[in-house]
């Protein structure tokens, strides 16, 4: 019945088919500005990255005579801090998928009795202030020389992708059936076998959203950065840039190379990773 | 949503399970596995979660500064740390600046946010690749934002004011006059926040079934109409989830103001979050900075609150 519906509905709209294409390049088209909009900050920091004179002053429009001196000197004074994000973003990921991944699936298929309670917990965390993590890390890492290592970066950053990480990868397990499992088992494999030859690869795609997630979380750091690094040795980018931003800003162009340099992974996923970004944007806030 | 798919998948797996004698005798082996697979995250939540904020509150009633780290002492001094958060000249400036910080942004980003996602909603080519393009202010990393902006912003050389200039407007002092410097930044915030709101609330957008849409529209219920008595209601659950989601991320906002303002200009910018840093990591009162950072976890929790009880309406419905 219905597709006689809209059937009759779509004779008269066949005659205005041309003004109809119209109209959706209509939508198109607008659609575009809005982005183009909202995008043009981006925009302008890549141009200004490519000004030969490093102040915006003169800054042309478009990087008509694109110069890379602001490349040359960012990867000069800011390649080892990008090499510092990169090696703390890519352990975070490791260590925040160890640790959440096997609490995601126990809190999605194990009976426990505080399932919502450990849930309830887990959100909470999310809300909790990062200064008042700051605050007291600072104190304690002080302690046990934590502070201005690699591995006190990892463990703090964790605190940005854990929770998020154990909510949606358990939104995502919450759906696997139980008996993919129980077959599994019935043929004498353990549970952590179970786990980690059956329930991972199912979760394929879920792991991809959570990690990639997690690295753009310690990758776009700068709280843990700012407050738990105090000499040069271990200096990630965000805190570079920050350093730049400090003084008057006299060479935008370098400023710019570097922002344009910590923007790659999130422009290479948006553009590469699509799908698993996109899982990740609504999969983490509701659920 | 979610409870329901959890009881049914508890309910579906213990009428599968076997005899209660063996089941008994394999949880008690299994308990301990079972076990380790929540132990590294609950002893991760435990240190890296309830420790500081334990610490925080400990912290708040100790005379806790720089001294502290070489002597180890830190002298109990009750509630002085917020007698002296109270007592600050900067204490109510701050509270109004992340009152009108919080709103404004929460107002801009979730107007745009909303308008944004209707639009997306309607299907003309290519309008999921632009509305997840979208993302991109969202993933890029905050202190990479502000630096643009503040390239964007600048008083004499800045794109915004040159554009500004063409329509013969005088250049505005953004981030240098302490009485736009809020506006300036509760601005870029507001961008750095819509392509949340679009895509948390075009969720919601789609979920509304079509049929309330074509039923409305019979009753005469098109566009505006539709939006107030259609959209609305069934979205109110999504929105109130994104409103309070909204301010508990933006009450904590700290890479935004620093990299943008720094607090200034003349305290212009200060709120909570950058009073705790400040004085934590900038004049080494820890104590006085924890006070701080209580009363802005105290007003989070209020939130959270909010936020469980608009989450649980919108599981239920």
């Amino acid at each position: 019945m219905t597709s006689v519906e809209t059937a009759v509905v779509h004779v008269p709209a066949h005659r205005n088919a041309g003004k109809e294409r119209n109209r959706s390049a209509g939508y198109t088209a607008l659609g575009i500005l809005f982005l183009a909009v909202m995008l043009f900050p981006v925009y302008w920091m890549v141009n200004a990255s490519l000004q030969p004179s490093g102040n915006t002053l003169t800054a042309s429009f478009f990087p008509l005579n694109p110069s890379f001196e602001g490349y040359a000197r960012a990867i000069a004074e800011q390649g080892p801090n990008l090499v510092t994000s990169l090696i703390v973003s890519l352990v975070t990921v490791v260590f925040s998928l160890l640790v959440a991944a096997p609490a995601a699936y126990a809190l999605a298929q194990f009976r426990f009795r505080w399932v919502n309670v450990a849930l309830l917990a887990i959100l909470i965390s999310q809300m909790i202030p990062g200064i008042v993590i700051a605050n007291a890390l600072y104190a304690a890492y002080n302690d046990l020389g934590l502070l201005n290592s690699i591995p006190g970066l990892i463990l703090a950053d964790a605190t940005h992708a854990i929770p998020f990480v154990i909510l949606i990868m358990r939104a995502f397990m919450i759906g696997i059936p139980t008996s993919i499992v129980e077959a599994a088992r019935v043929d004498g494999a353990g549970l952590v076998r179970a786990f980690v030859s059956i329930v991972l690869p199912i979760s394929r795609n879920s792991l991809i959203t959570a990690g990639l997630f997690a690295f753009l979380f310690s990758w776009s750091d700068f709280l843990f950065a700012l407050t738990l690094t105090t000499t040069d040795e271990v200096r990630p980018v965000t805190l570079g840039i920050y350093q730049y931003l400090g003084t008057q800003v006299s060479n935008w162009s370098a400023v710019m190379a570097t922002a344009v340099l910590s923007s790659l992974p999130a422009i290479a996923l948006l553009i590469l990773a699509q799908k698993y970004i996109a899982a990740g944007a609504t999969g983490g806030a509701v659920k | 949503m979610t409870q329901t798919e959890l009881t049914t998948t508890a309910a579906a797996s213990s009428a599968e399970a076997p005899p209660p004698v063996r089941a008994r005798r394999r949880f008690s082996r299994e308990g301990v596995t079972r076990l380790l697979f929540v132990a590294p995250a609950a002893l991760y939540l435990v240190l890296f979660f309830g420790y500081p904020v334990v610490k925080n509150i400990t912290m708040s009633l100790q005379e806790y500064t720089t001294k502290t780290f070489f002597t180890g002492e830190a002298p109990w001094v009750g509630l002085a740390n917020y007698q002296a958060v109270l007592n600050s000249n900067l204490f109510w400036p701050s509270m109004t600046n992340t009152a009108l910080f919080t709103i404004g942004s929460i107002a801009g980003q979730f107007i745009i946010g909303l308008a944004l996602a209707c639009y997306f909603k309607r299907r003309f080519p290519l309008s999921n690749f632009l509305r997840s393009m979208l993302l991109l202010p969202w993933l890029l990393p905050l202190i990479v934002s502000s630096a643009t902006w503040r390239s964007i912003l600048e008083q004499d050389s800045g794109i915004l004011n040159q554009f500004l200039g063409t329509f013969g407007i005088e250049p505005v002092p953004w981030l240098t006059s302490p009485a736009v410097a809020l506006i300036a930044v509760v601005l870029v915030n507001i961008w750095v926040g819509i392509p949340f709101n679009v895509t948390i609330l075009y969720g919601g957008l789609q979920d509304i079934p079509d049929e309330l849409y074509e039923a409305g529209a019979l009753d005469g219920a098109t566009g505006w109409k539709a939006f107030r008595h259609i959209t609305l209601p069934n979205l109110k659950p999504v929105i109130s989830v994104v409103l309070v989601l909204g301010v508990v991320y933006t009450i904590k906002v700290l890479d935004i103001i620093l990299g943008l303002t720094n607090g200034g200009p003349a305290n212009a910018t200060q709120t909570l979050s950058i009073r705790s840093y400040q004085e934590s990591f900038i004049n080494f009162e820890f104590g006085v900075g924890a006070a701080f950072s209580n009363i802005l976890i105290l007003i989070s929790l209020v939130f959270a609150v909010i936020y469980l009880r608009a989450n649980r309406r919108a599981v239920d419905e």
